[in-house]
């Protein structure tokens, strides 16, 4: 079995503007382990927007990425308010984010479409009142 | 074309990007401004022609792989925007043109 390396980040739920630096930490590792750039791009796509969705909604959480040359798994787990219709929310357009989120140039409800458009697996574990666990698999051969 | 040569044709204001960082090719365009649209739709090495000015234009640029962000109708990045974009080396650039006007200039240059 190939070698994993565990990398571990806390997405802080109250600053906007440090949204996407865990993704960008974590695109510059692959970059750097030389992963192939559409890999990293895939991997920067789908994590940012889990972090964006852990800062809109759920107050921040926690980032577990293992990285093997085989494959890319990332799990994001937060205690926000779990997600009460799940098939709703994977539609294109579907949002429940607020007006000063939307004037900021997100909610345009492409969030999870987007996580799902750019991962091989993705598996929504989701409680509402509890928290939303998401696992997220992209695989790095070609 | 590199993104030096798009910002002397088309006269744009050159807010960050070292010139050895402006010798990055641009091929091809892409105009919004829902960050998760154009996060998707940006593809790399294009340039991502928006009226967005905050911070996290930086993040989806970079993420994305664009080449440059071009800002449209003369809107100014924040300080912090152009703090960001310094330390993630991504080339922010300004125009007083439409995102159309930008874009139709684009496809005379054969981006």
């Amino acid at each position: 079995m190939a070698e994993v390396m565990k990398l571990h980040y806390v997405v802080s739920g109250d600053d906007f503007t440090r949204a996407g630096e865990t993704s960008s930490k974590v695109k510059k590792t692959l970059n750097q382990l030389g992963f192939r750039p559409e890999v990293v791009r895939k991997v920067a796509i789908a994590m940012y927007e889990g972090e964006i969705n852990m800062v809109i909604h759920a107050d921040g959480g926690t980032i577990d990425v293992d990285i093997s040359s085989d494959e890319i798994v990332i799990v994001m787990q937060d205690k926000g308010p779990g997600i009460p219709d799940v098939e709703k929310a994977m539609q294109e357009g579907f949002s429940t984010a607020s007006n000063n989120v939307r004037e900021l140039g997100f909610g345009a409800g492409m969030g999870l479409p987007n996580i799902k458009k750019y991962s091989d697996v993705m598996e929504i574990d989701t409680q509402v009142g509890k928290g939303t666990k998401l696992r997220i698999v992209i695989y790095a051969k070609e | 074309m590199t993104v030096s040569e798009l910002a002397t044709r088309l006269d744009l204001k050159v807010y960050t990007g070292e010139q050895s960082t402006r010798e990055r090719c641009v091929s091809g365009c892409y105009i919004g401004d829902l960050l998760s649209l154009a996060m998707s739709k940006v593809q790399m090495d294009s340039a991502w022609i928006t009226i967005q000015t905050n911070m996290n234009i930086v993040a989806v640029s970079s993420l994305a792989d664009g080449a440059c962000i071009i800002i449209a109708d003369g809107f100014v990045p924040d300080d912090s925007t152009l703090e960001k974009a310094k330390e993630q080396e991504v080339i922010i650039l300004g125009s007083e043109l439409s995102a159309y006007d930008i874009a139709k200039k684009l496809a005379e240059l054969g981006i």
